[in-house]
């Protein structure tokens, strides 16, 4: 890009320097009359970033000038009188401005760009990293849209190091560097994703095709989001609309054999060149029972509709945004996944294939769970000297309802939460002279979870009401060349306000009558209603550095501090978790979860090829996992006890991606990835791992017959070796006898083949065509996976054949 | 200033977050539990020869533990007719879960075993598919000895079944009752 305007560089936009009016003028103008000794200083900016304009002319009545390297110019000797000043830049749009001179003044012009250089500004902004010495993952708009039948957590899984923990086929949450739920942040468009995500079966509420790039930080927080992201954040954004008079969209339908589902999705946007746009975004998903290579996984289907829109404004210097989105969703969880007691899971492992397993349907009866997400952004900026003011304000209403198979009256919801959350922000982003930036913010939310009564089942999650506010400052600046550093740091306050109903006989098991009398209002007998009360004081930090060895290769080194606070699971779990099978207890004495994570980043590309290598270490105290540790007698049978506890972590692991072309449109990829954690004092491993995984992939691409191209990869995943033994022996009375329970026991390796191929067609009338054809589990292999809940109950889904046709305009 | 007035716009929605309302949440009635299992047993040819057996854990899934108790030993060569009451105790007055179950008969199914004695055991109820239910029964033991009864309830079995091992569905209920034949 030649735009003179951006060339000047960085500068320090709250230049005190304009005021330093420049005696030095170009063209120096001939006197008038006498009276005439007026002086008019003039600084040219640009509009955009505050950047001095070079060689802006600046013309009024006969005279002419042009501004230095500071941008400004002086014209003296101006009588008293109205001036009328044109402006013009060769990069610039030309403006008109009036002047009354009555005094010497001072006039700062600002000058916009030209709208196609906007647009290159822009989309440069819209690339630009959450961090400059951390190397973030990046998943295209392309792979995005390969994947759009499919959820979040299966899209992310195509980035190293990156996995999913399943509940089922649909359900799947991310696992960064072994890490997932409460450890890893969702950004969604700017906003943190508020969405319940402590649950294992919970599921993160976005759609991918609201979405059009993904960027994933390991193992640190981006701490203009979070500070308590110890696994990592992904971060979800749309990307910003064009400055141009145009209207572009997207229809996209995808079909696939395996559910016999699929779904269309659309998006409409319409831009205008003074800045003003609006974006309309749908998506319909329907599947039915998804299979395995053997049988039908019973009352697996899911409904899915989502829909977004989002209004505008766009200026450079100035914009504001109100963005909504919905999602929600029906989904079915597995019939035969319905465990009440270990002796039920005993039977399900035995048994091999589920139960229950009935012709395929796209019924999705109980269980099932509904959920419904509402999002609402408004967000303003402005760009002022002294660098870029956000503001922004947001809304979400998470609402889930699990119906589970219970006596009587089953379209009652089992569980029934509502999880709302206010958040206000002010972002500051300010660029200074010396190739620096600083990131300010300051955050402010309010969350107030209400579980609702009318289920008859005791709630898992409390009542409560949190307040959190925050405040964090990131600077970068470039040391040379060669050399970036960046270092940060977060602080966050949080104060939770919950009300429990506690059983009596567990409140006291626990001691919590003596450690926590001020917690209780009211001993009711069978159960104690107690208020209790919690602040949270956490500090977050990250130093980096990026040291560019030349034009094509990086590294990037990092530590990272992140702090989480105990989520309500952690703090209030007190009861049967019948799903699991088990008695789950929390802890109200845990502090806050602190990582320290180092790592290390290798990044190598050209033209024909590309590697990564990153390695991490992730030394976390007061790591906050559960552990069986007894067994419970109760009138259902013996369950197994599992309490919440803290011990010291550690995780560490590498992963290389390798991409190379050969020949012109030959390619090959590798990826793998290994991780391992453990407790730090004994050296136990950590419960779900994710195993050691390789992925290669070898593709062709035809450019002359309409971009064909066709892949071909395969996924090895190995067994996971190291896990914790928690297995333990349950009487079986019917047989007098005593039976493992075996729930550790990972399962064996396995090996996936998979075919993608995709076209392209551009009709004569505009727009183009592409069409996708994927088959998944090309050899129908029945496998199981580790990292899915479900695994003692059924396999995962066999061949899947997929067709998508996606037009855009 | 175009910033300040978006934050202005904000206001009212902060507003209407802050209903404070203090009060407290209302504490729920537990339906699904079942505290208590009550067996009895008459003997077919001494009616005032009646055996209790009860299991009763009022926390729930809280950590104090069922108390089992059962009245006296049975008598070897006889036959008792036994029935089974539900009851949710956590609720006031107690729920009898008994009517619920015999409502979703075709749901539920009751299961007997015994080990250390010989018993027999004879459904007298079925559902409407003509598949056992055992909310009524009758237990025979056939010789002296002491052992234990061991009697699960199971929510969604598949009916017809051959046995409790292959049944699927879940245990709502499973007690072991120490027993003597005499």
């Amino acid at each position: 890009m030649n735009c003179k305007c951006k060339k000047c560089g960085a500068s320090f936009t709250s230049k005190l320097a304009l005021v330093l009016y420049s005696y030095f003028s170009l063209c120096c103008i001939n006197s008038f009359a006498q009276n005439c000794d007026k002086r008019l200083s003039i600084q040219v900016i640009d509009l955009h970033d505050g950047t001095p304009l070079e060689n802006a002319i600046v013309k009024t009545n006969d005279l002419k000038g042009s501004t230095d390297f500071d941008g400004n110019l002086v014209f003296e000797n101006l009588c008293e009188d109205t001036y009328v000043l044109s402006i013009s830049h060769e990069d610039c749009e030309s403006i008109v401005q009036t002047v009354d001179i009555k005094k010497d003044t001072f006039r700062k012009i600002r000058l916009e760009h030209h709208l196609n250089e906007l647009e290159e500004i822009m989309i440069i902004s819209n690339n630009r990293n959450n961090s400059r010495t951390l190397f973030e993952n990046k998943i295209s708009k392309e792979v995005l849209d390969d994947y759009n039948s499919r959820t979040l957590g299966e899209v992310l899984k195509t980035v190293t190091g990156v996995s999913s923990l399943n509940s089922g086929s649909y359900l799947s949450k991310p696992v960064i560097n072994g890490l997932h739920s409460s450890r890893v942040i969702l950004i969604n468009n700017g906003v943190r994703l508020e969405d319940q995500e402590w649950g294992i079966e919970h599921a993160p509420s976005i759609d991918i095709n609201s979405i059009d790039k993904i960027s994933i930080i390991k193992g640190a927080s981006a701490l203009k989001y979070a500070g308590d992201a110890v696994g990592g954040v992904i971060i979800a954004e749309s990307s910003r609309e064009k400055l141009l008079d145009t209207v572009y969209g997207n229809a996209t339908t995808n079909l696939q054999s395996n559910g016999r589902g699929g779904g269309i999705s659309t998006n409409f946007t319409k831009t205008s060149s003074n800045g003003w746009y609006y974006r309309l975004q749908g998506t319909l998903k329907r599947m039915g029972d998804f299979e395995t290579p053997d049988y039908v996984m019973t009352n697996t289907g899911f409904l899915e509709h989502n829909l977004s829109l989002k209004a505008g404004l766009n200026r450079i210097d100035h914009g504001f945004d109100v963005y909504y989105s919905l999602f929600s969703n029906r989904l079915g969880i597995l019939r035969s996944s319905h465990a009440h007691t270990a002796i039920d899971i005993i039977n399900a492992i035995e048994n091999d294939i589920p139960h229950i397993i009935e012709d395929f349907s796209y019924d999705i009866n109980i269980p099932r769970q509904k959920i419904s997400h509402n999002l609402l952004k408004l967000r303003g900026f402005k760009n002022f000297d002294f660098g870029k003011l956000s503001m922004r304000y947001d809304f979400q209403s998470n609402d889930r309802k699990e119906y589970d198979i219970r006596r009587g009256d089953r379209t009652r919801p089992a569980l029934d939460l509502n999880l709302q959350t206010h958040s206000i922000a002010f972002d500051l982003e300010s660029k200074f002279e010396n190739n620096s930036n600083l990131k300010t913010g300051i955050l402010a939310r309010y969350q107030k979870n209400f579980p609702d009564p009318a289920t008859g089942v005791k709630r898992i999650i409390p009542d409560y009401k949190k307040y959190d506010f925050s405040l964090y400052s990131v600077f970068d600046i470039g040391l040379s060349n060669d050399w970036l550093l960046e270092a940060g740091i977060r602080y966050d306050f949080s104060h939770i306000d919950a009300y429990k109903y506690y059983r009596t006989s567990l409140w006291e098991a626990r001691n919590y009558d003596e450690l926590f009398p001020e917690f209780v209002v009211e001993d009711l007998g069978l159960n104690t209603l107690t208020n209790p009360k919690f602040d949270f004081h956490n500090i977050s930090s990250n130093i980096g550095l990026k040291y560019s060895i030349n034009n094509s290769e990086n590294i990037f080194f990092n530590y990272s501090m992140s702090s989480r606070k105990p989520n309500p699971s952690e703090l209030f779990s007190e009861g049967l978790h019948h799903s699991s099978a088990r008695i789950e207890i929390g802890d109200l004495s845990f502090n806050s979860e602190i990582g320290h994570n180092f790592s290390l980043t290798y990044e190598s590309s050209d033209e024909k090829s590309s590697l990564v290598v990153n390695t991490f270490a992730n030394l976390v105290d007061d790591f906050i996992y559960m552990i069986p540790v007894d067994l419970m007698p109760t009138i259902a049978g013996v369950f197994p006890y599992w309490e919440y506890k803290q011990e010291d972590a550690k995780l560490f692991g590498f992963d290389v991606k390798y991409d190379r072309q050969y020949f012109t449109n030959f390619f090959i990829g590798h990826q793998f990835s290994i991780i391992k954690g453990y407790e730090r004092e004994n050296d136990k491993p950590l419960i779900n791992m994710p195993p050691v995984n390789l992925k290669n992939q070898i593709s062709y691409s035809i450019p002359e017959m309409n971009n064909l191209n066709l892949s071909l990869e395969s996924e090895y995943v190995f067994r996971q070796k190291e896990y914790p033994n928690n297995n333990f022996e349950v009487f079986i009375p019917t047989e007098n006898i005593y039976t493992t329970l075996d729930t550790s026991t990972p399962p064996g390796a396995y090996h996936l083949l998979n075919f993608a191929s995709s076209i392209g067609f551009k009709p004569e009338n505009g727009g183009n065509y592409k069409i996708n054809f994927r088959i998944e589990n090309l050899l129908n292999n029945l496998y199981k996976n580790y990292l899915n809940r479900l695994r003692y109950f059924t396999h995962e889904m066999g061949r899947n054949i997929m067709l998508s046709v996606s037009y855009s305009y | 200033m175009k910033i300040f007035k978006y934050a202005l716009l904000a206001i009212p929605f902060l507003y209407f977050s802050c209903d404070d309302d203090n009060d407290t949440p209302e504490p729920i009635n537990e339906e699904e539990v079942i505290t208590t299992m009550t067996v009895t047993l008459v003997n077919h040819q001494n009616g005032s020869d009646v055996i209790t057996m009860q299991t009763q854990d009022l926390d729930g899934d809280g950590p104090n533990e069922p108390v089992i108790t059962v009245s006296g030993p049975l008598t070897a060569g006889t036959s008792y007719a036994g029935s089974i009451v539900w009851l949710n105790e956590m609720e006031d007055p107690a729920e009898n879960v008994t009517e619920e179950i015999v409502e979703e008969q075709d749901e539920h199914q009751v299961f007997f075993s015994a080990s250390g004695v010989d018993m027999e055991f004879v459904y007298m109820d079925f559902d409407s598919n003509g598949n056992p239910v055992g909310t009524q029964f009758v237990l025979a033991p056939l010789g002296a000895g002491s052992g234990s009864v061991t009697i699960t309830l199971v929510h969604e079995p598949a009916k017809p079944n051959d046995g409790l091992d292959t049944a699927g569905g879940s245990i709502d209920i499973q007690t072991t009752f120490p027993v003597t034949v005499e």
